[in-house]
């Protein structure tokens, strides 16, 4: 492309320079004929500005030197001689041998050149001046530097728009460059009979805090600011350690601005009332001066709380596996109250339980206070998936917003490293899958933008995070063929929708047509699935074709410690979490005897299935009489859990089954009773699992 | 629909270099050989902004300038004038006579598109 630039600029050079040859020849009969003059003018004019343009910066710098000395000509400080003419033709030819040079790379006489300058240096009277100085444009990387608020009064003369400049455009300019706050002025506003409607009347005053330095403000007013009124002020820097003090009092940024006198000012304070509401109404300075000087107050105010929010977040940094220890202490007071709690029914000894009692309370709160200083807050991985959908819908190239709701949400923060990846995977998906092509999208009427909505809240002892996007939603029909294409259902299976969605966590299973760099390899939803159940979350989808899915994960506030069911079969004791218990219900031998074997229990009016634990953990023995049903409910499904007996809620103290029992099927852990024995902590949803497969 | 912006210059050249950067920036350009082509076809042509040279037979582009803020349609377009480092003077001159901004010459494209879009908006 600049090739044929450089060719078009050539052919009007050559064009120039012979009509610059017959110029001179008759400029040496007519010498004082201006119109010829200018025309010599403008020709070494455009051969410089062009030349220099296309990269023939020597035909240029050495260009200049001749239109400089018929610059002076054309304003009568020079004469036209026969050996400027001799000169200038001398240059001619120069510049034309200078443009065939440039074609067929021979060098140039740079003697040659030198010579026509020294001698049109001469005659113009400046001998040994620096010859052509280029005014090159800094370019320089602009060193990042400590956000400084500036105030900035802009004034437009009233006539502004008569050069065509629209102040807005600069304002607008300005709010690129950092947090901005404006406030229009309007006092000078005259009465509608006076006033010129294509006047400005108009000012604004500006606060920015930016880090690109005050000449990056400047530069915004380059072409305004000899006619209009500037004046720009550092009113605060944000890299000092002494901010904690409270910001400028109001009168006194209107001092500063010399919006107002000093004695003004004194006679204001004398009266104790509000500083604006009075200089107002006294007439001083009229409202929008007060606005503006509040607004200034605000800006800074709230630039430095974003600053203090992040300096208090990271203003005590502990190692965390001092933070695991101490954690692990408190665990095992829990299972030491526990016990003590225990023995002091026992003992029937009304002092000794107040005391088991006070220890209680206490364990309590430091278990809570203990579990909450490993809480963080969402919103650190919630602004990294900010980047993340970013830089994919740039990849992908859709259009992609993501907003985010609940970031103060706080979770363990083992778990929300562990949640990371998941979460990650999850919103590829959503952006990969999910949301269309800005076409596909507006073909469906619906906007080019797509939406990644991504939330995070308490519920109860657990914590929801959803994705939901407005994309396509899942195809169900598409996840049905895929399904009996992989073997994982049969072609005759009829599935619920759940049931449906559900498939798409089974391994090796994905309906992505073609394989992406960001997903569709099939390995990614099974190890989603994997990922939240090892941290004793679920995951749940919901989706409408062509207007998104929602995928809500259900996470644990902690994995240390959990509120439990203790229940026994036998002489053990087992223990479920209480987050998924629904209700306990007795079960009869007469139940059973109704229900014909078929593990089904009538709670009102509805039918639960159960598992028999007895049965499935082959434990010894013969039922009580009357046994009990916990019913538990696990992605919205309500399962009931046949045990002897339920003892009650129990704080249990996560503990790891170690290497040897890692894999053992239904069992997450184990926790120590108050009176020392072991309890087995029960994976619920593992369980159901592994009694759907043996159905199938 | 596209914005129009007519580009004055007797430079074949840099016309050229303009319109091309231009119509890569998505605006409509119209071209203009001297100061009185200008001025006749911002008579006929509703342009939103006006690019010209200083230096132009004919009309030069001091003369165009007040020229095209006397007609009603061009009254408050952004205005740019091509100046080189030498007229520093020229360019109170044409500031005076109405024009918005300046590009110093020699630009590259991007500093061009970054005047327009300045003025622009």
């Amino acid at each position: 492309m600049i090739d044929l630039h450089r060719q078009a600029f050539k052919e009007e050079a050559y064009e120039l320079l012979s009509e610059l040859e017959s110029s001179l020849l008759e400029l040496e009969e007519r010498p004082d004929d201006q119109d010829l003059i200018g025309r010599v003018f403008r020709a070494m004019h455009t051969i410089k500005g062009s030349g220099s343009m296309f990269g023939f910066d020597d035909i240029a710098s050495f260009t200049h030197e001749v239109e400089t000395v018929f610059d002076m000509v054309r304003n009568g400080k020079l004469s036209v001689t026969s050996r400027l003419v001799n000169l200038t033709l001398a240059a001619r030819d120069q510049i034309r041998a200078m443009l065939d040079a440039a074609d067929s790379g021979a060098a140039t006489d740079l003697q040659a050149s030198a010579g026509i300058i020294v001698g049109l240096r001469e005659l113009a009277g400046f001998v040994g001046t620096e010859g052509a100085k280029e005014d090159h444009h800094e370019e320089a990387a602009v060193p990042r530097r400590d956000p400084v608020t500036y105030r900035i009064r802009f004034a437009p003369p009233r006539d502004i728009f008569v050069t065509g400049t629209n102040p807005l455009n600069l304002l607008a300019e300005m709010k690129e460059l950092g947090t901005c706050t404006i406030v229009a002025q309007t006092d000078g506003f005259p009465p509608l009979e006076d006033m010129d409607p294509e006047g400005c009347y108009v000012y604004w005053d500006v606060i920015l805090t930016t880090d690109q330095g005050e000449n990056a403000v400047r530069d915004i007013f380059i072409f305004v600011e000899d006619d209009c009124e500037l004046k720009i002020d550092v009113v605060a820097e944000h890299n000092r350690y002494d901010e904690q003090q409270d910001y400028k009092k109001l009168g006194e940024i209107l001092l500063e601005r010399g919006d107002i006198t000093p004695q003004e000012m004194s006679t204001v304070l004398s009266r104790q009332k509000r500083f604006g509401e009075l200089a107002v109404s006294e007439g001083i300075i009229p409202e929008g001066k007060v606005q503006s000087a509040l607004a200034e107050q605000k800006h800074v105010k709230e630039v430095r709380q974003e600053k203090q929010v992040a300096d208090a977040s990271s203003s005590i940094r502990v190692p965390a596996d001092r933070l695991d220890l101490l954690v692990n202490l408190v665990g095992e007071m829990v299972t030491v109250q526990a016990r003590l709690s225990q023995t002091a029914a026992l003992r029937d000894d009304s002092e000794l339980v107040a005391i088991a009692e006070e220890v209680e309370r206490l364990t309590a709160e430091l278990r809570d206070s203990a579990l909450n200083i490993r809480m963080l807050p969402i919103g650190s991985t919630f602004s990294k998936f900010k980047r993340l959908v970013r830089d994919l819908s740039v990849e992908l190239g859709k259009q992609i917003e993501m907003t985010t709701e609940g970031a103060d949400t706080e979770l363990d923060k083992t778990v929300i490293e562990k949640l990371n990846d998941p979460l990650v995977h999850l919103i590829r998906n959503s952006i990969d899958h999910g949301i269309e092509l800005p076409e596909v999208r507006e073909a469906a009427g619906k906007p080019a933008r797509g939406t990644v909505h991504l939330a995070a809240v308490h519920s109860g002892d657990s914590v929801l995070i959803t994705i939901a996007d407005d994309g396509a939603g899942l195809d169900k029909e598409a996840i049905r063929t895929k399904g009996i294409e992989r073997g994982i259902i049969s072609a005759s299976a009829e599935l619920s929708e759940k049931e449906l969605f559900n498939l798409i966590f089974a391994p090796g299973f994905s309906t992505a047509k073609t394989v992406s760099s960001i997903s569709g390899r099939g390995v990614g939803m099974d190890v989603v699935k994997r990922a939240i159940e090892a941290l004793r979350g679920s995951i749940d989808i919901t989706s409408v074709r062509g207007q998104g899915t929602r995928i809500t994960v259900k996470i644990p506030l902690t994995l240390a410690i959990i509120e439990s069911l203790l229940v026994r079969i036998g002489d053990d004791s087992f223990m479920m979490p209480l987050a998924l218990v629904d209700e306990c219900v007795e079960l009869t031998r007469e139940d059973v005897a109704r229900s014909h074997g078929r593990n089904l229990a009538r709670v009102r009016e509805h039918l639960v299935p159960y598992i028999p634990l007895r049965q499935r953990f082959a434990i010894a023995g013969a039922p009580p009489d009357i046994e009990q049903i916990v019913i538990t409910q696990v992605n919205g499904v309500r399962v009931g859990f046949v045990v002897d007996h339920v003892l009650g809620e129990h704080q249990t103290v996560i503990k790891s089954l170690g290497r040897a029992y890692k894999d053992t099927e239904g069992i997450s852990g184990a926790t120590i009773l108050g009176d020392g024995s072991v309890a087995l902590i029960l994976d619920i949803p593992q369980l159901l699992q592994a009694v759907e497969m043996e159905q199938n | 629909m596209a914005k129009v912006i007519m580009t004055a210059d007797d430079s074949a050249s840099v016309r050229q270099m303009v319109t091309f950067t231009l119509k890569q920036g998505g605006y409509d350009v119209v071209e203009a050989v001297d100061g009185k082509d200008a001025l006749q076809k911002l008579a006929n042509t509703k342009v939103d902004m006006l690019i010209t040279d200083l230096n132009m037979p004919n009309l030069d582009g001091i003369g165009l300038i007040k020229g095209a803020r006397a007609l009603p349609t061009c009254k408050f377009i952004p205005i740019v004038m091509l100046t080189t480092e030498s007229q520093d003077s020229k360019k109170q001159e044409g500031k005076a006579a109405g024009a918005t901004g300046w590009i110093v010459k020699p630009f590259k494209p991007e500093q061009l598109m970054a005047v327009v879009k300045k003025v622009l908006g």
